[in-house]
């Protein structure tokens, strides 16, 4: 009966409690969509930078990445390669031999990066196959490149076309060669775009007169959650001495940077968002009590004790509170679902500011369930907090008092 | 021995302000059966005394014994458990509690003593049906007329089993019909069950229907009256 009463309670003032109930609910839709949208947002910008460039970890000479220069190359042998390949949670593992290098074709020259790869293996972290748009992918013995569409736009190249390239190898030896350009690849990154050349890694050490030598290998994990204990498995494989393992954190700390000053303007969006409707909800919780007052005091008088009657509150309190919280959550779930599978592709100039950026110019929606569970104890605790006053009133009625009405 | 034994009680309202003086040195026993009204006008302290009686407020000075307990120096919890064990209440008006339907308002005080839902039910319907509303078993109280209202309070003041009814003029808001039909009521509940009524009213027609009548003036008994019938 005491479930039946704080329920029917609920529903003596129709209006006022829709009106709160509605109000939860629209901050928790709000809150959820916002935190689902950013989540979304964060995962996606890792997932790019992991994707199409770092891996989730990263091994390389002590001090290569601070200072990325050739003469901080590893010296490495396939044993390693394959032992890393062992470890649980390791999905690919991707030898790179990369330097700066001057490519010229005809009277046009450009600084370019020039990225000595196993075909195989970048192909599986970041699917530079399908960037593809001319001619055809490398093969690990090859003795030929690919170009990126920028770069061979501004030196008029085309496939076939024989591409010079002029610099400093490894200890300073002179690195010089012509390449047939056997495909161009376009990315939608400009700087990656307008400077990117690739060729087979045999041909890069050779190049760079740095034999059995890698600038870096990067390592994908299955899921972001494993990437501690894979960085764990491989800093005991290999000699830290001589190595650096890197995480992705560690490797653009930059993005972890942004995303967590991100997150904080966002958090402190939510407390007002929260502060406002708290306000609601204590207006709400002080009238369901202060007009009961008379109500209260014949309860105590008949033989209620204090401690029932605050329960009975609590659970008007509480009741309401989830409601909203469920209705809330459950309104905005299928649609995020839907999101989530189905991310909004940005158009005309978002599109350009986001692969500016180094973006997909995609809005992803996550559905961690942190994402709900952080709303559901916010709102769960502000009741609690907001609660306190009418359980307090309720401790300190005095029936006479009450059923007098001052 | 007395039901209830008040000794020299005092209330001072407002001791630090301006001191109202609304019981002064009142000595009352009331007996097991007795059907006994409170009179006199409006101010007189007829509901502060209940109220002390009852253990709603405690009295300035002097000592108020319940069926042999003191009840002047329990704790506010003791004293709420003990109201529900021991005293039925009727107030004036807006006794019940909205939400609940009249049966439920019955049951409700035998569950707050925790009893099993079967006896709660049978005595529930077995007191509507004595007050004569076991058709509005399940109509909430705005839905009853403020004479069937206070037959519910009646109800739910007797389904607790307890020692006396206090009821602070129960019939100032009841029509003169009402207020003979809750009276009927009362007086057969006092006669074939023997239950102890205490109540208020300054309404002669009331009073003509007590069988001992105190009467009180500025806080002050000026007149107690046993009436032969
Ligand atoms: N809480 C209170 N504070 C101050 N004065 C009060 C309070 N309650 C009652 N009084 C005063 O005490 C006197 C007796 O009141 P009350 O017992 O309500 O009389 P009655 O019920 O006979 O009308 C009145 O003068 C009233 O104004
Ligand atoms: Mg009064």
């Amino acid at each position: 009966m005491i479930i039946k009463l704080a329920w029917r309670n609920i529903w003596r003032n129709k209006r006022r409690s829709y009106l709160t109930i509605g109000s939860i609910m629209f901050a928790v839709i709000l809150a959820v969509f916002m935190r689902s949208m950013q989540f979304g947002s964060y995962e996606n910008m890792i997932e790019n930078s992991v994707r199409f460039y770092t891996g989730h970890v990263q091994i390389h000479q002590n001090g290569y990445w601070d200072d990325q220069v050739i003469d901080h190359s590893m010296a490495t042998d396939s044993n390693l390669l394959e032992s890393l390949h062992q470890i649980e949670g390791v999905t690919d593992v991707v030898p790179r031999m990369e330097s700066f290098i001057l490519s010229a074709y005809g009277t046009k020259t450009r600084g370019s990066l020039i990225m000595g790869i196993d075909p195989q293996a970048e192909h599986g972290l970041t699917g530079l196959k399908d960037k593809l748009i001319e001619g055809e992918y490398l093969e690990m013995d090859d003795s030929s490149v690919l170009i990126s569409e920028g770069l061979a736009k501004y030196l008029k190249m085309e496939v076939g076309d024989t591409l010079v390239l002029l610099g400093q190898g490894y200890h300073s030896a002179s690195a010089a060669a012509i390449y047939p350009v056997k495909g161009i690849v376009k990315f939608p990154v400009k700087a990656q775009n307008d400077q990117s050349v690739f060729l087979p890694i045999p041909q890069a050490q050779w190049l760079f007169d740095a034999p059995e030598l890698l600038t870096s290998i990067s390592l994908m994990v299955d899921k972001v959650g494993h990437v501690a204990a894979v960085t764990n498995a491989v800093k005991s494989q290999v000699d830290l001495e001589t190595l650096e393992v890197m995480d992705w954190q560690e490797l653009t700390p930059e993005l972890l940077q942004a995303i967590e000053i991100d997150n904080l303007s966002s958090k402190f969006m939510l407390y007002i968002l929260y502060l406002v409707i708290g306000f609601g909800m204590l207006g709400t919780f002080m009238m369901m009590t202060a007009e009961r007052q008379y109500e209260f005091g014949v309860m105590i008088s008949i033989g209620m004790s204090r401690l029932k009657m605050q329960l009975v509150i609590a659970l008007e309190m509480m009741m309401m509170t989830f409601l909203a919280l469920f209705i809330g959550i459950g309104a905005t779930l299928p649609g995020l679902i839907y999101l989530n599978l189905n991310p909004i592709k940005l158009t005309g100039e978002m599109a350009v500011a986001a692969e500016k950026q180094g973006v997909e110019a995609l809005i992803k929606f996550s559905l961690v369930p942190e994402i709900f569970l952080n709303q559901a104890w916010a709102i769960f605790f502000m009741a609690l907090f907001l609660g306190f006053y009418p359980l307090r009133s309720i401790q300190k009625l005095k029936p006479v008092k009450a059923m007098r009405g001052d | 021995m007395s039901i209830i034994q008040a000794q020299n009680v005092k209330k001072t309202y407002n001791a630090d302000t301006i001191p109202v003086h609304a019981l002064n040195d009142v000595t009352l026993n009331v007996e097991e059966g007795e059907f006994t009204a409170i009179v006199g006008p409006s101010g007189c302290g007829k509901t502060t005394l209940l109220n002390i009686l009852g253990g709603l407020d405690d009295a300035t000075l002097g000592h108020v014994e319940i069926d042999g307990t003191s009840i002047t120096q329990m704790s506010d919890s003791d004293l709420i458990d003990f109201r529900l064990h021991h005293i039925g209440f009727v107030f004036q008006a807006y006794n019940l509690i909205p939400v609940l339907t009249t049966k439920e308002n019955v049951e409700f005080i035998m569950l707050l003593q925790k009893q099993d839902e079967k006896t709660r039910d049978a005595r529930g319907m077995e007191l509507l049906t004595e007050m004569g509303i076991a058709d509005k078993a399940d109509k909430r109280p705005s839905e009853l007329s403020g004479g069937q209202q206070q037959r519910v309070a009646v109800a739910r003041a007797l389904a607790s089993k307890p020692k006396f009814v206090l009821a602070d003029e129960p019939t100032a808001n009841l029509d003169s019909q009402s207020t003979k039909d809750l009276l009927d009521i009362m007086l057969r509940l006092n006669e074939e069950e023997g239950i102890t009524f205490v109540f208020s009213t300054h309404d002669q027609r009331v009073i003509d229907r007590a069988k001992r009548i105190v009467y009180l003036d500025d806080g002050k008994i000026v007149n107690d009256v046993t009436v032969k019938k």
